[in-house]
Formats: C-alpha cells, sequence, structure tokens
C-alpha cells in the first residue's frame, strides 16, 4: 500500500449550522510528523473544522482525507488512526483514572499492559486509583491526553488541551507531546488560545477568523506578513482590526 | 488479548454498576426509601381506621315551647357537650370507632368551615327535620352525611349493630399491603430505569462524554445494552431487598410462579428501559429531561393503581389505564403475588410490555443524538 503523503487532507470544506456559516472554504494538508496549531478567537470555527477532521460532524462542502480515506465507509480504519481530546470533555466522575482508562482500551480491544504503559507515558501512574472527581484540572488532561493516546495514534486532534491550566502543568503536557513527536512521528493539530504554546510546540500555524484561513506558515513567517509585527495579536489586529484573544 | 474483562461490553457495564453503586444516595433512595415507604403505607392502612366526621349545625328557629329537635335530644343524650360543640361516639369492634363532632354556629360561618374543608356537611336544623348540605361527589362528605342523618334517626345503635354481620377480612392476599407491594415493586422498575437510564444519558450528553466514546471503535449499541443491563441487575437486588422486607415484616408471599414472576419483571425492565432510552434520545437539557420523564413517569403513578385500585375511574378510562405499561407490571405482579397467578396468566402483559420496549428502544436509537 503506498501511504498518502498527506496524513490529513482537508479540500475546500463548508459547515453551516442554521444561519451560521461555521466554516466557509478551508483547505489544508498536514503532512506526517507535522505539528499545526490552529489560532483564532472564539467563533473562528476551529473546534467546528476539527470535529469534521475527527468525524464528529459531516461537512456540507468538500471533501476530507485522513491517510488517504474518507470518513464514510471507513470509520472502523480512521477510528484506530486517530486519537484526539475534545474541549471540557469531563469522564465518570465516579470511575478511577484506571477504569476509565480501561474502559477506553477495551474500545479499541487493548488490555491492561496498553494501559500501563500509557499511564507511565503520561506521568500519572500515582492517580491511577483516585476517582476522575478528584483528580485537579491538569491531570484531568492529562487523562484525557492519556485516552487520546491509547490506540497509538499517528494523529492526534487536539481541542485546547492546556486551557485553564497552570504554566507547569501546560509545559508538562507539552513535553508528553514532544516526546511522542520524536518516538513516534506523530502528527498533531491543536487549537489554543495561547500563542506560547503554538510557538513552543507546532512546525506551523495556521490563522483562522470567522470561518476562513487568514494566514498560515511558521511563526517567522506569519509575523513577517505585512511588514514585522511583534506578536500574532498585533498581526490579527492588523488583519482584522480585532484583537486575537478576546 | 480475547479474556472478558477486556471486552467492552463487560467493561461498559462494570463501568455503569460502578457509578451508580459508588454514589450513597443511591442506596437510600433506591432501597431504604422503597422500604420506608412500604412500611409506612402498610401499617397506616392495616390499621382498623375509626370515620372522623365534622359537621356544622345552623339552627333555623328556636321553638317557643323550648321543646328540642330530634337531632339535639340526640346530642344530649349521647354526644359530649363543650362550648358550642358536641362529640358523638359510635362504637363498632369491627369497622372501628366513628367519632361525628357537631360545631353549632351561623350561617355565614359554617359556610366559611366548609370552604375551609374543617367541616363537610352543614346542617340545617329546625323543630320539623333536618336539612343536610354536602358535596355529593365528596366521598368523605357523603360518608360524614349517612352516618349523620343513621345517627339523627336511630341514635347509636345501628352503627353498633352493623359488626354482627362484618366479616374482616385478614386473608393473606387480600390486606391492602397485599395490594401494595407488588405495586411499588412496579413503580420501582418505571422510577429507576425513566429517571437512572435517561439521567445518565443526558448528563453524558451534556458532559461530551457520548461525544467522545463515539469517536473511538465503541459500539454504539454496546453503550447503551451496558446502561441498561447495569440498571437490571440493580433494580432486580432493589426489588429482592423490598420483597424481603415485605416478606418477614408483613409476612407478604408469592403465591404463585416464581418463574413468572421473574419473566414479568424483566419484561417490565425491558418495556421502561426503551422508554427510557426514548425520552433520553434527543435533549442535552436536564431541565428538558426532568419535564420529559416527569410528564411520563407523574401520570402512570397516579393512575395505574399503584396505591389504589384504578377501577374507580370511569369505565372508558380504565380501558386505557389497564395497558399502560405500570399498570399491567402491577396488575400482573398481583396477579402472581395474591391470585396464585403462573405463566399462563401474565404471558400476554410479558410479550406487550416486551413489544413495547424493543419497539421504543429501536425509535430511540434511530432518532439518537450523540453530539
Amino acid at each position: 500500500m503506498i501511504e498518502a503523503p498527506f496524513i490529513v487532507e482537508v479540500r475546500n470544506v463548508k459547515k453551516s449550522f442554521k444561519d451560521v456559516h461555521a466554516v466557509k472554504g478551508v483547505s489544508l494538508s498536514i503532512k506526517r510528523g507535522e505539528f499545526v496549531a490552529l489560532l483564532g478567537p472564539n467563533g473562528a470555527g476551529k473546534t467546528t473544522l476539527v470535529e469534521m477532521v475527527e468525524g464528529i460532524q459531516s461537512p456540507d462542502e468538500g471533501e476530507i482525507f485522513i491517510s488517504g480515506l474518507q470518513w464514510k465507509n471507513n470509520q472502523h480504519e480512521l477510528h484506530q488512526l486517530i486519537g484526539l481530546s475534545l474541549q471540557e470533555t469531563r469522564f465518570m466522575d465516579k470511575l478511577t483514572a484506571y477504569e476509565t482508562m480501561r474502559l477506553f482500551a477495551s474500545f479499541y480491544k487493548l488490555d491492561a499492559h496498553r494501559v500501563d504503559e500509557v499511564f507511565a507515558l503520561i506521568g500519572l501512574e500515582d492517580k491511577k486509583k483516585a476517582f476522575v472527581d478528584n483528580l485537579s484540572g491538569g491531570q484531568r488532561q492529562r487523562l484525557a491526553l492519556g485516552v487520546a493516546l491509547l490506540n497509538k495514534p499517528q494523529i492526534l486532534l487536539l481541542d485546547e488541551p492546556t486551557t485553564g491550566l497552570d504554566p507547569n502543568a501546560r509545559r508538562e503536557i507539552w513535553n508528553i507531546l514532544l516526546g511522542l513527536k520524536k518516538s513516534q512521528n506523530t502528527s498533531l493539530i491543536l487549537t489554543s488560545h495561547y500563542m506560547e504554546e503554538a510557538e513552543y510546540l507546532c512546525d506551523r500555524i495556521i490563522i483562522m477568523d470567522q470561518g476562513t484561513i487568514l494566514a498560515q506558515g511558521t511563526l517567522a513567517e506569519i509575523l513577517a506578513l505585512g511588514g514585522g509585527h511583534r506578536s500574532l495579536d498585533e498581526l490579527f489586529i492588523s488583519l482584522t482590526g480585532r484583537h486575537l484573544y478576546e | 488479548m480475547n479474556k472478558i474483562t477486556n471486552h467492552q461490553l463487560y467493561r461498559l457495564i462494570v463501568a455503569h454498576f460502578a457509578e451508580i453503586i459508588r454514589e450513597p444516595a443511591v442506596i437510600f433512595w433506591g432501597v431504604i426509601f422503597p422500604i420506608l415507604m412500604a412500611w409506612g403505607l402498610g401499617i397506616a392502612f392495616t390499621q382498623k381506621t375509626g370515620v372522623h366526621a365534622k359537621i356544622a349545625i345552623v339552627r333555623i328557629e328556636q321553638t317557643l315551647d323550648g321543646s328540642k329537635s330530634k337531632l339535639f335530644a340526640g346530642l344530649t343524650e349521647n354526644g359530649i357537650k363543650k362550648d358550642s360543640s358536641y362529640l358523638v361516639t359510635l362504637k363498632n369492634e369491627k369497622l372501628g370507632d366513628a367519632q361525628l363532632y357537631y360545631f353549632e354556629t351561623s350561617s355565614s360561618n359554617a359556610y366559611r368551615l366548609l370552604k375551609k374543608g374543617k367541616v363537610s356537611v352543614i346542617i340545617e336544623d329546625s323543630n320539623r327535620g333536618s336539612k343536610y348540605s354536602f358535596d355529593p361527589s365528596n366521598q368523605d362528605a357523603k360518608a360524614a352525611y349517612q352516618l349523620a342523618a343513621d345517627f339523627e334517626q336511630n341514635g347509636t345503635k345501628t352503627y353498633a349493630k352493623m359488626q354482627d354481620s362484618i366479616v374482616p377480612l385478614t386473608l393473606k392476599g387480600s390486606r391492602y399491603v397485599d395490594f401494595l407491594i407488588p405495586g411499588l415493586l412496579g413503580m420501582g422498575i418505571m422510577m429507576a430505569c425513566c429517571w437512572g437510564i435517561s439521567y445518565t444519558i443526558i448528563d453524558r450528553r451534556s458532559k461530551k462524554l457520548l461525544r467522545r466514546m463515539v469517536a473511538t471503535p465503541m459500539r454504539k449499541t454496546n453503550l447503551l445494552i451496558a446502561l441498561i443491563t447495569a440498571r437490571f441487575f440493580m433494580n432486580l437486588a432493589e426489588a429482592v431487598l423490598l420483597f424481603i422486607f415485605a416478606w418477614i415484616y408483613f409476612d407478604v408471599t408469592i403465591q404463585g410462579s416464581v418463574s413468572a414472576l421473574i419473566i414479568l419483571f424483566m419484561a417490565g425492565n425491558i418495556a421502561f428501559s426503551g422508554i427510557a432510552i426514548l425520552i433520553s434520545s434527543r435533549t442535552a437539557s436536564s431541565e428538558v429531561g426532568n419535564g420529559m420523564i416527569n410528564a411520563i413517569v407523574t401520570p402512570m403513578m397516579v393512575v395505574s393503581g399503584v396505591f389504589f385500585s384504578y377501577h374507580n375511574f370511569p369505565d372508558w378510562a380504565v380501558s386505557v389505564i389497564q395497558f399502560l405499561p405500570l399498570s399491567m407490571i402491577a396488575d400482573g405482579f398481583r396477579t402472581i403475588f395474591n391470585e396464585g397467578g403462573t405463566f399462563v396468566d401474565v404471558w400476554r402483559e410479558a410479550v406487550i410490555l416486551a413489544s413495547v420496549g424493543v419497539a421504543t428502544f429501536v425509535i430511540g436509537i434511530k432518532t439518537f443524538k450523540w453530539y
């Protein structure tokens, strides 16, 4: 089998909810092992775009290929290829971290051995027996990341994985992700509010606003657009007249 | 790799069961509360209850010669007078004593007392006899009228005499508690399924956990089957504990076939699990869910004859009520508990209930919103 050159290819995708055009014709391609950040204010269409790539929503128009496959007719294969964490998912409060992981592992037909590996990977071994209820915000996000990593995904889709975390907890998650890039050549699409997250983790930054892509490239390339800006926020203001993080 | 403990259905059932039993309130509301209710109602309606009738008397005309009306003659002879009120006690060992309270008052005050529910009958008394005003559709008022009219005509003797011809039923299977326990078992199934399953699903949806789960290779039906299975075992435990209490405390027994009872119990669980899936198939709002669950559960709790027989409703209503799922479960349980019923007597109910469950489950899953 010839591997598709891109792990993710989005071609002219559109999606509307009632009167709101959430995504208005977006195209992008992501290479294997590439880390990409989607940045933009609330309502820019990031989550809708990511959820279409995840197969949770289907586009009104356009096509999405993951490793050359489309969601229609390939659900089973694609579920094995991707790992994801949603914005603000809450697991069952009265299960322990370990039970939660075993539950999700069973969906992938994985056993306790893989669960132990993932706990080591996310550094949450001492919290295996803690109820989800009693985990801190950072520990919950690491658990959510662990659940996303169970099936050794080729592409990770993380929707605001570090929102609301303190700088230490944030850095711990970043380091886990960079480790994966090195060891497994995993690709990543991440939505974020934090410029430093995009800068620290990602090879490429895509700035979205009102359902379209405003700019993309490395951080340096983007900042050079329109004559050199000191920050993404400044660039965003010059493109739209509004702040990026409001 | 193919160990059962790695199977998703097993893991889902274990997870849902753990979630139920780790909530301490579940033990109270699922186990202790039904037992308390059975105990309270069983005691309250098993004791001989006396009748208390409260009656206002309005004297229309004072007699010139000072002689008394028949009613006042009776009250003076048999009643205990206190200020302007009389208490008459009619004795009957088998029925329980009846106590009639008479309040002598003005006409306007009598109607005020009636509106407040402090009296149920007003007597306009004169030497030519008494006129009784009351609401004929109010059973308590009717009973009070009959006692009071009888007392006026015949004094205290008739009520006492009635006991000669009364044979109180204390036969097993014919007491109120024998009627109540099967009804409570049925109601337990309905409540546990509708609140337990529907609420869990709505909560998962609003927490986006459903969305997260279907973004894996999990089979969607497994999630729902696991929820229903975990709930079934919990319902079974609750029912067994309630029955053991009723058996030890009230000597309630299963006179009919236990296997028929188990089959009907399962059919009831299937019916209400299906209904619960349908209720919760779309909404992510617990307020909306609340209203929908109440809309299903409350009418059946009231009309399906859990606490009192629904045969007092008009005939056209009975013909509908008897086919409500809860009515079929409660009636079927009673047939088995109290009339020695077997599978032959309840198979129709079991088939209908199971079909209702399967149909609502299928419709529910077709319209189900996973995200």
